[in-house]
Parts: C-alpha cells; sequence; structure tokens
C-alpha cells in the first residue's frame, strides 16, 4: 500500500491550527494555572528591596528598565541559572555546540574536503540544527525483543550522568554548579556510572552487535578509569585537596603539567579511551559491529546519546583544563572595564543606560572565563585531532596500554610527585 | 535428526558459547557478500564466505551478444576497473577472429590499463582506510582518485564505464595534448601517494593492527591459487605482466613487488607500491609510443570466428585475470568464461580468518583486495 500524501489545503491548515490552539489552551488552563498555584503555595517567593516578588511584581519590572536590571541581577544569582544556564548545562551544551561544528569543519579540511557548506548559508553553521531537526522528526523505532524500559531511559541516564559531570566543573571562581570538598572523587563517581549506562544499553537491545559493543565498551572503560584515576593522584597528593576550585587556585603561578607532564600525558590518553573518540573508538567500530552499542538507536534517543557523549567530551576537556591547566588562571588581558560603566551607567547618545546595583561580574570573571574557554578549545582540538590521523586501535591492543603502560607510568608520576613534595620543590617554603 | 542428510550437508553441534554473525550483506563492514562468522568471545573460530549477492550472469549474456556488443557489458562487474577486465576479451577476440592491433594502439591500451589499475586500487584503498577507522585515508584516494579519472575521461569520454577497448585497438585516438597532461598528472599523483606512507603505511598504530594478522604464508598461497596482490605478499614473483607479457608489456621494464610477510599490511601495501610502478610504467609507455598512427584496426561488421577455443589473461587490479572464449563460426561466441581475481583470493578467506580477532575481521577481509561484483559476475 502507498501513501499518498494529502493535498495541501488552506481551509484545513487552519482547522489544524484552530485545534492546536483550542487544545493548548485546554491544556495550559487545567495543568497550568493549578501547577502555577501550587508552585506558588510551597516555593517561598524570594524578597527584593522590601518588596515580595510575585509574578505580576515581575511582569511589571520587566516593563521598567530600572527595575528589570536588577531582577535580572537577582536571576543571575540563582542557582536555578547556574544549573541551567552558565556554568552549567546551557554554557556546556553551547560549547558542545561548538566542538561538533569544529570538528566537521576541522576534519573536512584535514582530509581535503570543504565539510558542511549550504546549511545556514554562512560555512554551513546551522547544519547541526538541521540534524537536531532530523534527529527529532524521526520515528523512534524499539526492536520488538527489547527490553523496553532500560532501553528508553539509557540515553536519557546518559545524557543525565553527562550532565552531572558538567556540574562538578568550576568554570571561573565561584562559579561552579556543586562545589563539593570531595569535588575529584565525585568526578569518578560520575565517571563510574558511564559504562554501567553503556551496559545497560547494549544489553537490553538483545541484539547481537550492541551486545558485542557494549562489552567492549565495559572492557575499555574499566581498563582506562584506573590509570585515570592513579594520574591525578599526584595533583591530590600535591595540594592535598581534593576539591577542584581550590585545585585550580594552587595553580596560580605555575599549571600542573609543568611538574607532572606524565601525568597529563596519561589522563590525555585515558581521557580519549573514555569518550570512544578514535583510535579508541572500538564500542562504536563500523567496519566491525556496525556501530556497536548505538546499532538499535534511533532518532531522538540516537541524538540524545550524541548530546551526550559531546557533553562528556567538553567536561572532560575542562576538567583537564582544571586539574593541569590552571584553570581560569592567565594574566588580565581582557581590557579592563572602566569603573563607570560597571557601576553607574554609560551615556550612549541622548540615553543613559543605568546599571545600578552590584556588580555581578568583575574583571577576574571575564577575564577567567575567556582563559577557560580558550584553554578548553586548546584541549577539545587535541582530542578531535588523533580522529583524522589514526586508525581505529584493536582490543588487545588497548587492554595491554590500559591495564600495564598507562597504570605503570601513573605509577612514575605519583613518585614524581612525592618527590617534588619531599625535595621541598613544591610544598611549604618551595615554589608554591 | 536421524534422517538421513542430503551428500554434502553436515549437522553443526552448537556450542553455548559460539556465537554466528552475518556480517553482511547489510552490514558497514562487508561489501555485496555475506559472512557468516562464528565467533567464540572475541575470537573467529569460523569463517562461511557466501558470495553471489550481485551475480548478474555477464557470461551468459555474453553469449547473446556478437563480438562487439559484447564489451558495454563485459566491463560491468568492475566499473572501476572497466580497461582491464575487457582486455582479455579484446586480446582473446583479437586472437579468434585474426586482427592484428597497431603499434600506437599498443601502447595506449597498457596506459589506459595502468590508469585505470591506479583508479580501482585508490577506491580499494579509500575503502581499507575506513574499514580500520581512519577516516582521511577515505578521503585522500577518494580525492586524488579524481586526477586519474579525469584524465581517463579526457581519453575516453567516461568517467568510469570506459568501454575503451575494443577487438584491434581502442575506440578512439587521445586528445592532441594529452601526453604533456598525462605526464603532468601522473607526476604529481606519484608525489600524493607518497605521502600516504606517512598518515597510512608509516602509523604506528596501523602497523601494530595488520602486522601479523591473517598470515598467509608461500605453501598456501600457491595450493589455495590466490593471485594477483595477495599472492606477491606471500613472497611469489608471479606477475603476468612479466611473466607472460601481452601488448607492448614486453618492451617495457615492469618491476615487480614482492613481500615475504604475508600479512595483512604486506597485503595492502603490494597494491600502494604498484601504482607507483604503474607511475613508471605509464611513464615509459609515453616516452616509447609511436607518436602518430592508426589507434584501431576496423574490424568486418559481425565478425565470425572459426571453431577454435582460446584463452587470454592480463594482471588486473586483483590479479590475474583470464578470459576463455570458445568460437562456433558464429557471430557470438559459443561460451565466455572469465576467471577473476577477486574470486580466487576469496577462497583464503575462512583459513585466514580461523583463530583472528573480530577486530582484525575488516583488516584481513579488505586486504584480500577482493571486489564481490566482479567475484559473482
Amino acid at each position: 500500500m502507498s501513501v499518498i500524501a494529502p493535498k495541501f489545503r488552506v481551509s484545513e491548515f487552519l482547522r489544524s491550527v484552530l485545534d492546536n490552539i483550542f487544545w493548548i489552551v485546554v491544556i495550559l488552563t487545567l495543568v497550568g494555572i493549578p501547577l502555577l498555584q501550587i508552585i506558588l503555595f510551597y516555593v517561598p517567593l524570594p524578597v527584593y528591596q522590601g518588596e515580595l516578588i510575585n509574578p505580576f511584581l515581575t511582569l511589571t519590572w520587566i516593563s521598567h528598565p530600572e527595575l528589570a536590571l536588577p531582577l535580572v541581577k537577582a536571576f543571575l544569582l540563582t542557582d536555578m541559572f547556574r544549573i541551567m544556564a552558565f556554568p552549567g548545562f546551557g554554557f556546556a551544551a553551547l560549547l558542545a555546540a561548538g566542538v561538533i561544528f569544529v570538528e566537521r569543519k576541522m576534519l573536512a579540511k584535514l582530509q581535503l574536503r570543504v565539510g558542511p557548506f549550504y546549511c545556514g548559508k554562512i560555512e554551513g553553521i546551522l547544519q547541526l540544527l538541521g540534524d537536531g531537526l532530523k534527529l527529532i522528526s524521526k520515528e523512534i523505532i524499539i526492536p520488538a525483543k527489547a527490553d523496553k524500559p532500560i532501553f528508553i531511559i539509557a540515553p536519557l541516564l546518559f545524557v543525565g550522568a553527562a550532565a552531572a559531570f558538567v556540574a562538578l566543573i568550576p568554570v571561573a571562581p565561584g562559579w561552579v554548579v556543586a562545589d563539593v570538598d570531595l569535588g575529584l572523587i565525585g568526578v569518578f563517581a560520575v565517571i563510574g556510572f558511564f559504562p554501567i549506562i553503556t551496559v545497560l544499553a547494549s544489553w537490553s537491545a538483545n541484539s547481537k552487535y550492541p551486545f558485542i559493543g557494549g562489552i567492549r565498551a565495559l572492557h575499555q572503560m574499566v581498563a582506562f578509569e584506573i590509570p585515570l584515576i592513579l594520574s591525578l593522584l599526584g595533583i591530590v597528593i600535591l595540594t592535598g585537596t581534593l576539591n577542584l576550585s581550590e585545585i585550580v587556585e594552587s595553580q596560580t603561578n605555575f599549571p600542573w603539567i609543568v611538574f607532572l607532564p606524565i601525568g597529563a600525558i596519561v589522563f590525555f590518553i585515558g581521557m580519549l579511551a573514555e569518550l570512544e573518540r578514535i583510535p579508541f573508538d572500538l564500542p562504536e567500530a563500523e567496519s566491525e559491529i556496525v556501530a556497536g552499542w548505538l546499532t538499535e538507536f534511533s532518532g531522538m534517543m540516537y541524538g540524545l546519546v550524541q548530546l551526550g557523549s559531546y557533553l562528556k567530551l567538553y567536561a572532560f576537556a575542562a576538567l583537564f583544563v582544571v586539574l593541569f591547566l590552571g584553570g581560569w588562571n592567565g594574566p588580565v588581558f581582557w581590557p579592563p572595564l572602566e569603573e563607570t560603566l560597571i557601576h553607574e551607567g554609560e551615556t550612549i547618545g541622548p540615553l543613559t543606560v543605568q546599571t545600578p546595583g552590584l556588580p555581578i561580574f568583575s574583571m577576574e570573571f571575564f577575564s577567567g572565563v575567556i582563559w577557560f574557554i580558550l584553554k578548553t578549545a586548546a584541549v577539545i582540538f587535541f582530542i578531535l585531532l588523533p580522529r583524522g590521523v589514526f586508525p581505529r586501535i584493536r582490543i588487545d591492543l588497548l587492554l595491554d596500554l590500559g591495564w600495564l603502560k598507562l597504570i605503570g607510568l601513573a605509577f612514575v608520576n605519583i613518585f614524581i610527585a612525592l618527590g617534588l613534595l619531599y625535595s621541598g620543590v613544591i610544598g611549604p617554603g618551595g615554589l608554591m | 535428526m536421524s534422517a538421513k542428510l542430503p551428500p554434502g550437508l553436515a549437522l553443526q553441534k552448537v556450542d553455548e558459547r559460539i556465537m554466528t554473525l552475518n556480517v553482511g550483506p547489510q552490514h558497514p563492514g562487508s561489501g555485496h557478500m555475506r559472512l557468516i562468522i562464528q565467533v567464540d568471545g572475541d575470537y573467529i573460530v569460523g569463517c562461511d564466505p557466501d558470495p553471489g549477492y550481485v551475480h548478474r550472469g555477464e557470461e551468459k549474456m555474453a553469449e547473446y551478444r556478437n563480438y562487439i556488443t559484447n564489451i558495454p557489458h563485459l566491463e560491468r562487474p568492475v566499473i572501476h576497473d572497466s580497461c582491464n577486465i575487457l582486455y582479455p576479451y579484446c586480446l582473446a577476440t583479437e586472437e579468434i577472429v585474426g586482427i592484428e592491433v597497431p603499434e600506437r594502439a599498443k601502447y595506449v591500451r597498457v596506459i589506459a590499463s595502468e590508469l585505470n589499475r591506479c583508479v580501482y586500487t585508490m577506491y580499494w584503498l579509500a575503502i581499507y582506510g575506513i574499514f580500520l577507522g581512519h577516516s582521511t585515508m577515505f578521503m585522500w584516494p577518494a580525492g586524488d582518485r579524481e586526477l586519474l579519472i579525469d584524465l581517463l575521461e579526457k581519453m575516453t569520454g567516461a568517467r568510469v564505464t570506459h568501454a575503451y577497448f575494443v577487438p584491434g585497438g581502442v575506440r578512439n585516438d587521445v586528445p592532441a595534448n594529452f601526453e604533456d597532461v598525462c605526464l603532468r598528472q601522473v607526476n604529481y599523483f606519484e608525489k600524493r601517494i607518497k605521502e600516504y606512507a606517512d598518515i597510512f603505511y608509516n602509523n604506528p598504530i596501523l602497523i601494530h593492527r595488520t602486522e601479523k594478522a591473517g598470515i598467509l604464508s608461500r605453501e598456501d598461497a600457491i595450493r589455495l591459487g590466490t593471485t594477483g596482490s595477495v599472492l606477491r605478499a606471500s613472497g611469489v614473483d608471479f606477475d603476468v605482466r612479466t611473466k607472460e607479457p601481452y601488448d607492448a608489456y614486453g618492451e617495457l621494464d615492469v618491476h615487480t613487488n614482492v613481500l615475504k610477510e604475508g600479512d595483512s599490511l604486506a597485503r595492502s601495501k603490494i597494491p600502494w607500491m604498484d601504482m607507483l610502478e604503474s607511475c613508471n610504467i605509464i611513464r615509459q609507455a609515453l616516452e616509447k609510443m609511436p607518436k602518430s598512427g592508426t589507434v584501431r584496426t576496423k574490424l568486418k561488421p559481425n565478425p565470425k570466428g572459426g571453431d577454435v577455443s582460446v584463452y587470454k589473461r592480463v594482471e588486473s587490479g586483483r590479479g590475474s585475470l583470464g578470459c576463455y572464449i570458445v568460437s562456433k563460426s558464429r557471430p557470438e561466441p559459443y561460451r565466455v568464461k572469465l576467471s577473476v581475481g577477486s574470486f580466487r583470493n576469496l577462497i583464503a578467506i575462512p583459513y585466514l580468518l580461523k583463530g583472528e580477532k573480530l577486530g582484525n575481521m575488516p583488516a584481513v577481509y579488505w586486504s584480500l583486495n577482493y571486489w564481490p561484483v566482479e567475484a559473482d559476475r
């Protein structure tokens, strides 16, 4: 039976639009208003300048620029902003989208191609959007014999774990979603979830190729997690803290890569393996096992896994920057903003744009964020580069590398750290 | 299952540990064929190649067409090596009909055949690259291949299916400034493929992966009847171009590349070395080619042969490619049999893959220089 596309009729189109509007109004009234009431009942409204901020007041403030600015600043200080926008998910997703674009264009240049070109007129910058729309509009096919609940939930778990990883990364002084004292251990707790999610996803698909891919992913991630953890032990020994923000602050003079280059190399290789990037993309090896553990995912489920893996890529690169490259530390090269601009406002022609209230974004913040983004971009570049240069490694060589060579190097790194500590080069009375 | 099985079939004991994988025909790591692979953990314990998905009955079709109209469809099995697959057919037909090829046509044929070998090998190399997960090695050969395709387009008028060789010479003469353009393109091409060594053949990961993977010993290579690059990678000095020179190859200095290792690395290196050798041959042929003269001896309409059978073979991109024609004094050949290198190399797959790791499967499979469409014919 062939499906013939119905002819376009204006009347039917208008009717469908009206239908949609009707249902939106009905659902919003039936669900939205009670929900709003419940939220208003339970959530204590914040007080700002002696006034209770309720939704109506908010609407009033938005129409007054002098009042809207403090509102924006108050919003910038909330946890919600941190989780959703700046050091959290939004920032990471934006960087991840940039990474995908840069990866495609860079790889294309390396391979004497053009890469994305048409979508978005300028060098195909909207290609990602197009791909996303395509993935959303695709049908989600679940294998008949799959374990449906686990199969459906696995991509969500993957994105969730990646987002949790992002939450632990400090981007600027004081700007981190979760400032945990045991931050480094938290990071490894989150990393430890990925093999489990991968195996769940592959096993629940109830198919041969995903199963092989999942087992490979399990082998690979477990083999590389140990050198990954050991390579960071040197930093913990030298700084005496597990808090990521404090580790960054300890690198104001020298980044740790100067003293612990072996640790940095081990961490970088382990990172590539954890991210399943070429040359360690065995769990998704196309020519061997179709698409590995992603074989049965279709539509937006695949899109979610991809989103998760790019978030993970950003998070790992940021972790490398935080641990080895000194995080946000760096000379203030941003031309300093004038004090008047921050505190009083700026006169543009006849208009004076007032920015009253406290300056949230200090000079340190701007400089720190720019350094952080630059360093992260550099690390991401080096993560992407092997894809154009190396073929895929084989599983026995991979396990040999993970269990033998990298662990050995990680121990060498620990002894170097101990040597630095006891010889007094670093520590009290030493360099740092 | 106590019933007596028909001859040729055997019951297989099913082991709980063994997983059977159907690699193909809808698998990114197979061609138009299927490999039934049994894996125990990560090790392949059995492999059963299953070709035949693209069988087109070319040989049967050739029995209903006359000697000239056979040309366009006989090149279909390997459209990117179409000159070489037509070569033995043309040689055999010339002997049946009894015509001589002009001297210039012999050299033009050699040039076209060598260019086409490079075009084929670049395609093969591109797929070998992507099979090993090296995406740059997919894009570079696919791009550099265009150089030679443009050159062949200038010669023949078509990018892939040239239908250029005809009994009695070639279809048309080369364009006026062809020699200069060809020399320039070939020199640049040689420079480019020498760069592949840096990114691909000297890559430590590639060497780790393909070295000692799927070793085919010299004795086995001869016993299994493999040919072409597979045979030469196992240390056998055999090349139809030098052993049984045809057309102008006898007057050219052709060097045969032989490696002794017999592993996937050697098998993947030989075609690349052959491409460098092809560049040498093309340069020599351009130098020695008569600068003028006809390139085609016209056949009579509907030529008939006598009651003879002729076998001719040439060296194609995949090894020795033979064509056996039986003529029964009719305008159509009574029987055309193509003996292709792909099918002869395929036999080695079960022997090579047994005991290998699953990750080596694409590396070994594609190193056999196998083209599924040609094998099915």
